[in-house]
């Protein structure tokens, strides 16, 4: 299944965040999600590319997969 | 026809709004073509950045009040209740005080952003925050009569006000208390939810130096989870458990429930297109500011801006014309570094911010400006 083929339950357009930034908007959802929620981040940053894996590492959190197939990320993250 | 334009929210971004629009299209208002409404709960209008400034005994919370009245625009109707419902289909607002429903033409909604400490298991009973006026007088008051011990600011709740408020914060403790002669006795930590110190790399980078020389801790990767005031410990999702005897913490923001319920946005924050500022959920709606989920940061530089986007937008859509006006991200902030000198940062949407070097000049010219910024409150600075 590519990465595409995911059905969000959430989606956080952070395309553009200068300041906090698109890992923090993501973590501000996730916050407020429930257990098996899959929050889609979106993101201009090519940072989020090593913020974002990094980050759900660090939690119980999974990162499902990346979209890098247009001209912005897609990260799929299920929460935990 | 006339056109009927409310102001939801008295704060920075309704305020300068308001007075933009009494300017900006007196002529029409004064033949009776446009009305401007200002709504809000409060017959106060707040400047929230004094808060900081309270928690260490430097201002009180009545430096940051003034009383709308002063400073709205004679052209203005200033209403004075609470909106209890938003119905942007029938274009009207339910209010809690007023005889029958207050009907708009172009709603602007400038709601702000409100505290939610409860979202965090013992975040309320266990920790000061310097967001409220009430919570910068108990911080200020605990800071007091602290002497030794570890004191612990923690950014919990993303997004926040004014994002470069927690490194001022600690900034500003380290220098208050070895001015003191307290320092030694007391461990400042600082965590933060993300692998750097804030969440633009550009001001990370900046400010870690400083907080490594100044002796601040850092724990990086930290989203509380959760306080126990009892044990005074403070645990992440990410599994660390930090000990606090003072706790000062960024609580977890939420917009305004009628915003939700109106089905604007989730959280109370309404979603809008980041460049016209235009509601995308709901025709003739307008939202600037915290209310607004543009990516920028909830600061009055910010919703100052945008309300003159927004004006500029209005005006245009009265007077018939396409409306051209757009908002790039501009974004200022003055970032405090101890009790004596600041940085300073611009940014917008495509040029990242560079920390200016801190200076005792750039500390004056803050202090300078939080005076100056009922001029910007009346719209003329």
């Amino acid at each position: 299944m590519s990465a595409t083929d995911i059905e969000p339950t959430d989606t956080v357009d952070a395309r553009g965040a200068a300041c906090p930034g698109p890992l923090m908007d993501l973590i501000g959802r996730i916050r407020s999600a429930t257990a098996g929620d899959v929050v889609l981040l979106l993101s201009d940053s090519d940072r989020s590319m090593t913020d974002v894996p990094e980050w759900v590492d660090e939690t119980d959190n999974e990162l499902l997969g990346v979209d890098e197939s247009g001209d912005d990320y897609g990260f799929y993250v299920e929460v935990a | 026809m006339t056109h009927r334009i409310a102001i939801l929210g008295g704060g920075t971004g309704g305020t300068v709004l308001a007075n933009d629009l009494a300017e900006r299209l007196a002529p029409e208002i004064d033949a009776g073509d446009v009305e401007v409404a200002l709504i809000n709960d409060d017959p106060d209008h707040v400047y929230k950045p004094v808060w900081l400034y309270v928690a260490f005994g430097q201002r009180e919370p009545a430096d940051g009040r003034r009383p709308l009245d002063e400073l709205v625009d004679d052209r203005v109707d200033l209403v004075i209740d609470r909106v209890t419902e938003i119905d942007t289909d029938d274009e009207s607002l339910a209010l809690r005080d007023a005889g029958g429903p207050l009907a708009y033409d172009h709603l602007v909604v400038a709601t702000g952003s409100t505290l939610a400490a409860d979202e965090v298991p013992g975040l309320a009973e266990g920790s000061h925050d310097y967001y409220s006026e009430s919570g910068a007088l108990a911080l200020r008051d605990e800071l007091l009569s602290m002497t030794e011990g570890h004191l612990v600011l923690s950014v919990v709740g993303t997004p926040h006000m004014c994002p470069a408020a927690p490194l001022e914060f600690v900034f500003m403790a380290d220098d208050w208390l070895r001015e003191r002669g307290l320092r030694e006795d007391v461990d400042i930590t600082y965590t933060y939810p993300i692998n750097r110190v804030h969440g633009n790399p550009h001001i990370a980078e900046w400010a870690k130096p400083i907080m490594t020389d100044r002796d601040i801790g850092v724990e990086t990767f930290f989203n509380a989870d959760s306080v126990d005031p009892d044990a005074e410990t403070l645990t992440s999702m990410e599994g660390t458990e930090i000990d606090y005897d003072l706790l000062a913490a960024i609580p977890p923001h939420r917009g305004v429930d009628v915003v939700e319920a109106a089905g604007l946005g989730d959280r109370g924050w309404v979603d809008v297109d980041k460049h016209t500022l235009a509601a995308e959920r709901a025709e003739d709606v307008y939202a600037l500011g915290d209310a607004a989920t543009t990516g920028v940061p909830k600061a009055g530089s910010v919703a100052h801006y945008q309300a003159g986007v927004v004006a500029r937008r209005l005006a245009s859509e009265v007077r018939g014309r396409p409306a051209t006006a757009t908002y790039d991200g501009k974004t200022l902030c003055f970032i405090e570094t101890g009790t004596d000198a600041a940085s300073f940062v611009e940014f917008d949407y495509e040029s990242p911010p560079s920390p200016a070097p801190p200076s005792e000049k750039l500390h004056w010219s803050k202090l300078a400006y939080n005076e100056s910024y009922w001029l910007t409150a009346r719209g003329l600075l």
